[in-house]
């Protein structure tokens, strides 16, 4: 059940990247739906009751949550940011070229 | 900025930039790491250019020298690969693992937690710098 | 197991006022308390490097967003009216949930990871790494070949950003010089 919210909300960002005119509400869009994959992994490795994957000196830790999803992830979110900021560049310079960040004015204007 | 603004950036700028550090060196203990600390290090000089403006931090640090930064993260973290390959295959860890939960410990993981801060660093606040020194001139068509 | 589910559908809500509000710049806002909502999911399912790093990392998109919302001359963009594609839109949706309901039994169930390879990184870790952080010695020794496309991307993205945002074209320039 609690998978299926996190697929909701990544159909709610693909939904914005379809429907939106404007091209930050896109990114938005994209953003949301990264976020939801990223927490669909994690929430695969989660343990019921279990720990965080640090091991402490004063004994052995059972039931620790799973390690690998979480490194995957956290090379994402960097790399998301990283195609956030891209994708914000070239609409800031979209708009520097045509003076608005509608898709469908852009298109007129292209001509 | 208003003094307000600039009085608190004075007295917590650099109380970031230190638990950005404290962050990346205690990588391997604690949670956080390289991504993590390097992406905190890049907020405290943001910080610092939102309340005093641009100039006052390119002054200290040139565009150029964070480029040369970048790079060197890069570099840093892809010889310890290459040291690595000279102990036997690609990435291995080639100093010994130490005492646990020592500060020393780990191998090479803290030096690449090292490389990938100064990376992470580098690269995000030249992308800041490039978003916010354009000076968009319209209408040149 | 109540507080991911109020955090989730708190982030639902967030992400459908982010995607429809009227102002710009509340739409960034409410995505910055998807991101803060992401991050206290993160702390609740035991990933305290996560949370750390999305906290940041969230900090930064949103200060860049808000760069790119800033301009004074901003025309208003009309939203799209109610025509076949929102109901095509609406409709792949609940396509798209349909079938992810039809899938999610075939999912490792909530609570019980697989842990096919992870069990011998939980197992053998500390003594072949010597880290006590088990994703950083998962990132940095077991799979350090992530983190070097990862640098790569961060290199590239650098390059990229810094091509699309020189002011003037360098042949532009050169004709302006004339």
């Amino acid at each position: 059940m609690i998978y299926f919210l996190c697929l909701v909300l990544l159909c709610v960002g693909i939904y914005g990247v379809l429907r939106k005119r404007n091209i930050i509400r896109m990114i938005l869009g994209l953003i949301i739906a990264e976020h939801a994959i990223n927490l669909l992994f994690v929430l695969i490795g989660y343990r019921l009751n279990g720990r965080a994957p640090i091991l402490s000196p004063d004994g052995p830790i059972l039931q620790m949550v799973d390690p690998l999803p979480q490194a995957l992830v956290l090379t994402a979110i960097v790399i998301g940011l990283a195609t956030t900021a891209l994708l914000v560049a070239l609409a800031m310079r979209l708009h520097g070229k045509y003076g608005t960040y509608d898709v469908a004015r852009i298109r007129e204007l292209k001509g | 900025m208003s003094l307000i603004v600039k009085t608190v950036t004075r007295l917590t700028a650099w109380l970031i930039l230190l638990y950005g550090i404290n962050i990346i060196l205690h990588g391997h203990l604690t949670p956080g790491g390289g991504f993590a600390g390097g992406v905190i290090i890049a907020l405290s000089f943001i910080h610092l250019t939102l309340a005093y403006g641009k100039d006052a931090v390119l002054r200290q640090l040139s565009k150029e020298a964070v480029h040369v930064w970048e790079s060197v993260g890069a570099l840093a973290f892809l010889a310890i690969a290459l040291f690595g390959g000279a102990a036997g295959y690609f990435f291995a860890n080639f100093l010994p693992a130490g005492e646990p939960f020592n500060l020393f410990s780990a191998g090479s993981i803290p030096l690449s937690n090292i490389a990938i801060g100064i990376k992470v660093w580098a690269g995000l606040f030249s992308i800041f710098l490039a978003l916010v020194l354009l000076r968009i001139n319209r209408g040149d068509k | 197991m109540v507080e991911l589910y109020i955090l989730l559908i708190l982030m639902i809500i967030g992400a459908v006022g982010a995607l429809e509000m009227k102002d710009l710049l509340s739409s960034v806002v409410a995505l910055g308390a998807v991101g803060l909502g992401l991050s206290f999911t993160f702390l609740v399912l035991k990933a305290p490097d996560l949370a750390i790093t999305q906290l940041a990392v969230e900090i930064l998109s949103v200060i860049i967003l808000i760069r790119a919302t800033l301009h004074k001359d901003l025309p208003e963009v009309p939203a799209r009216g109610w025509s076949g594609g929102t109901a095509a839109g609406l409709g792949f949706a609940v396509v798209f949930l349909g079938v992810a309901f039809l899938c999610i039994p075939d999912l490792p169930p909530f609570g019980e990871p697989l842990l096919k390879v992870a069990g011998h990184y939980l197992e053998a870790g500390l003594k072949e790494t010597g880290a006590a952080n088990l994703v950083t010695s998962v990132i940095l020794d077991y799979r350090a070949f992530d983190t070097l496309g990862e640098a790569t991307v961060l290199f590239t993205v650098v390059m990229g950003v810094l091509a699309v945002m020189r002011a003037v074209g360098r042949k532009e320039r050169g004709k302006a010089d004339e």
